[in-house]
């Protein structure tokens, strides 16, 4: 049954520099550089199967998972591994392949039509297309054995410079129906698509497809988060399970079982005030930024993969990470500010109005990254409540998190969110508390006690 | 600014780690940043932030504090020359309210301030924003005549007791200004109860007392008109007597953002509904004044506007806050028309809600959690 979801709280932030409508080409070419970042996987202990120099192939397993071997991360284009990049207690950061510019692959088994079950996810775990599932609670890579209670897809993206869905999918929905339609077997419960009134409009591509319960949303940010759309639909409860996956993971399976070809491209965008032409661009998953744009002046630019919400910071030769689909580059904030706590601020960006600013609700802003103030305690009340449409009380579960009450946590529903979800709440605090990290440290915790 | 910036950075390493003035760092923080908005940048989580903290949230509720600051020092000099039958001009009285009000500004912020350098100093923290707020809401609450040594010792045992021993803006659960404002209160009630302080060196004749206390009297026939206790022509503490420049913050601070228009709109619910309640019951004459009458009265308004809407000492959900300050507004009438010892309620009621507000908050947070834990009954049935 087709609802209709109305977020009214919410934020929508109105930045500059959105990508133009245009697709341009970055080939895979030779010594280009592509990346696998373990640490995009957030609870997996990464294994390495490759040394450096190896020479690896579209499709050839660069790590697999600790706790699961049979989840395999593969290397995006073919070539020898340039680089094993090691941070801090020799946490596994980058796993850097050269490439080669041939795109040979690793062989593609028989691919039948009627595919069962457990084909299935084998072909999925062979070919690394496994950890594009993800499951809630805690958004970490769904568990093979698991039977999850429903499948959602989100039809739109609703952060702020996100891409156009309905023109990056444009003619390949049947590649998309395609990837459901095996999708569905791995649910015994629905697999839902959320589209979004505006973002999708009207005529939405994706209205023709079937096999999934197709549900619309109305309003702000965070409407096109998969952890709202799932609150809304069909909420998780203690010892539930919900798996999602991007559209964009779901074309290449989609590629996988029509054209029998393994293929880890993406429709990427460039978006930010700081990219001379932000617009849209065909590449491979792990590209590097720098093979898209270079900086002259580096240290005076934010170049984040992912959004500029929950996105992760990366130099300005960074790699795209595996669930991103957008490098943004805004301005660094390291400035000065003289007695910024009395200035008008008719230029300055705040929900709430103690700058004219609100006379202007329209403007689109040049935001940087300045913190605009310096961490305190919690003193204002009722401020997250405002971006925050679930049924969950935002500041209380951050407290129980800060004392790591773990009980309190999951009564106010650390099952169901994860980061992203905070980060407007994020945005917005007055205190200026690291949000997102309190939640996510506090979910690996939570794993470890009570899992 | 640039000199300015130029000179804070060149003296800024004798602060730091190593430096000769380490042991400043802390008051050095305090002037550094507010000179200058700090050159941070976000490292985790989201890459953009909202431009306000809380140094401009402070402020702007000192900002909605002045209307009725500006009207109290005109008004504390209205009153003394109208209880000595003097008639002079505006100036004069203004001029005489300010020599009157700025001394325990001075003294308030003075000591607060030099309570909350050598806190952040000790406990290494940097300097807390709400003193700028305690420290001009205290004058506004007391009566003209106090003494300064009182407004001291009250300000000193607030900060150090009410909110630096549970570690500062955000961790105290009680208002610091009303906790200042009690101490006084019960340690020396002559000086901020009767009919003798509300007027700056009254002349002696003449009745100075307030429309709280004719009304506790029975005396009906002595209250000012509506129209002055609107103004605010009224003996009374300093900020509180002009009801439309309490309003006027008011607006202002639930338009930027910064007060809690919940808060604010039940307490007076609360007040008039139980005014009109004893309307209804009208056991004596003071039940049967007219019920709106509450609201003009006393420090009601200013308490709902600027001390019951403070986000730390009050309810933090906004179910809470609902019933928070209906009960604010319900004690406030209780104390004053049964209770017959203290004409005014609205500092202890709020003082009592502050400590209730926690528990309020369980029980609206408990209803959550069973809320939530009801879904899994419902999906499974």
């Amino acid at each position: 049954m087709t609802k209709i979801v109305k977020i009214k709280k919410g934020l929508d932030i109105k930045l500059k520099g959105k990508s133009r409508k245009d697709i341009g080409d970055i080939a895979v070419k030779s010594g280009d550089l592509y990346a696998m970042k373990p640490i995009d996987f957030a609870g997996v202990i990464p294994k390495l199967l490759v040394k450096e120099e190896e020479s690896v192939k579209k499709g050839t397993p660069l790590f697999y998972s600790k706790s699961n071997p049979e989840i395999v991360f593969c290397s995006p284009v073919s070539g020898s591994v340039k680089a094993v990049v090691r941070g801090d207690k020799r946490l596994l950061l980058e796993v850097v392949v050269e490439a080669d510019g041939a795109q040979e692959s690793v062989d593609v088994e028989n691919i039948g039509d009627a595919m069962k079950k457990e084909e299935f996810k084998n072909l999925l775990l062979k070919y690394g297309f496994w950890p594009a599932i993800r499951q809630r609670p805690f958004n970490i890579i769904a568990s093979p054995e698991d039977s999850p209670k429903a499948i959602f897809i989100s039809g739109f993206d609703s952060a702020p410079l996100a891409p156009d869905f309905e023109y990056v999918f444009k003619n390949r929905i049947e590649l998309i129906q395609k990837a459901i339609d095996s999708i569905a077997l791995l649910t015994d419960g629905k697999v839902y698509l959320s589209l979004h009134n505006k973002h999708n409009g009207e005529n939405s591509i994706f209205k023709t497809l079937k096999n999934v319960e197709i549900n619309y949303f109305e309003g702000p940010h965070p409407s096109g988060n998969i952890g709202t759309q799932i609150h809304h639909l069909d909420p998780i409860n203690i010892g539930e399970t919900a798996w999602f996956i991007s559209l964009f993971d779901l074309l290449n399976i989609g590629r996988l079982l029509e054209e029998k070809k393994l293929s880890y491209d993406k429709v990427i965008t460039l978006s930010g005030a700081e990219f001379n032409d932000p617009k849209y661009y065909n590449a491979s998953s792990g590209v590097s930024l720098s093979s898209i744009e270079q900086f002259e002046n580096a240290q005076s630019v934010r170049t984040i993969s992912g959004n500029v919400l929950s996105g992760r910071q990366i130099s300005d030769k960074g790699f795209l990470g595996f669930y991103d689909y957008s490098f943004t580059a805004i301005p660094e904030g390291d400035y000065y500010e003289f007695m910024g706590w009395i200035m008008p601020g008719f230029k300055k960006f705040s929900v709430s109005r103690t700058f004219f600013s609100w006379l202007m609700p329209k403007r689109e802003y040049n935001l940087d990254t300045n913190m605009h103030g310096e961490l305190r305690n919690f003193v204002v009340t009722g401020q997250y409540e405002k971006v925050f449409p679930w049924d969950i009380m935002p500041q209380q579960l951050i407290k129980a998190m800060i004392v790591r009450d773990y009980d309190m946590m999951q009564n106010l529903g650390i099952l169901e969110v994860a980061e992203e979800d905070f980060a407007l709440c994020e945005v917005i605090c007055t205190s200026k508390n690291e949000l997102q990290d309190i939640v996510r440290n506090s979910i690996t915790d939570y794993i470890k006690e009570m899992v | 600014m640039n000199f300015l910036r130029k000179y804070i950075d060149k003296i800024k390493p004798n602060f730091q780690e190593g430096g000769k003035l380490k042991m400043f760092h802390s008051t050095f923080d305090a002037f550094e940043t507010f000179l200058f908005v700090p050159n941070d940048v976000t490292k985790k989580g989201s890459h953009i932030r909202d431009s306000i903290d809380l140094k401009r949230t402070m402020i702007f509720v000192v900002i909605a504090l002045v209307p009725a600051l500006l009207f109290g020092i005109y008004n504390v000099g209205y009153q003394h020359f109208l209880s000595h039958g003097e008639s002079v001009g505006f100036w004069q009285m203004f001029f005489y309210g300010f020599m009157k009000v700025l001394p325990i500004i001075v003294v308030s912020y003075v000591v607060s301030l030099t309570i909350e350098f050598a806190a952040a100093q000790i406990k290494g923290h940097p300097l807390n924003e709400g003193v700028l707020v305690t420290g001009i809401l205290i004058p506004m609450i007391m009566p003209p005549d106090i003494p300064l040594w009182m407004v001291a010792v009250a300000t000193a045992f607030s900060i150090i007791f009410a909110k630096e021993v549970f570690g500062g803006t955000g961790m105290n659960f009680l208002n610091p200004a009303l906790v200042a404002r009690a101490f006084i209160f019960f340690a020396y009630p002559s000086a901020i109860s009767g009919d003798k302080v509300w007027i700056a060196e009254k002349a002696d004749a003449f009745s100075g007392a307030t429309s709280l206390a004719q009304a506790s009297a029975h005396e009906f026939d002595k209250i000012a008109s509506v129209q002055d206790l609107m103004i605010g022509f009224v003996p009374g503490s300093i900020g509180e007597t002009s009801k439309i420049a309490i309003l006027i913050g008011a607006v202002f601070l639930v338009f930027v953002g910064v007060g809690s228009l919940r808060i604010i709109l039940s307490s007076i619910v609360g007040l008039l509904s139980t005014a009109l309640l004893f309307n209804v019951i009208g056991l004596n004459p003071y039940m049967d004044m007219p019920f709106y009458y509450h609201l003009l009265f006393g420090g009601f308004l200013f308490g709902a506007v600027f001390m019951a809407t403070d986000p730390v000492s009050a309810s933090q959900t906004a179910k809470g806050k609902i019933i928070y300050g209906f009960l604010i507004g319900v004690i406030t009438v209780l104390i004053r028309v049964v209770n017959p010892a203290y004409p005014e309620g609205t500092m202890l009621a709020i003082l009592l809600m502050n400590v209730f507000a926690p528990l309020i908050d369980y029980y609206v947070v408990d209803a959550n959690v069973k809320r939530r834990l009801k879904r899994v009954k419902v999906s499974n049935n």
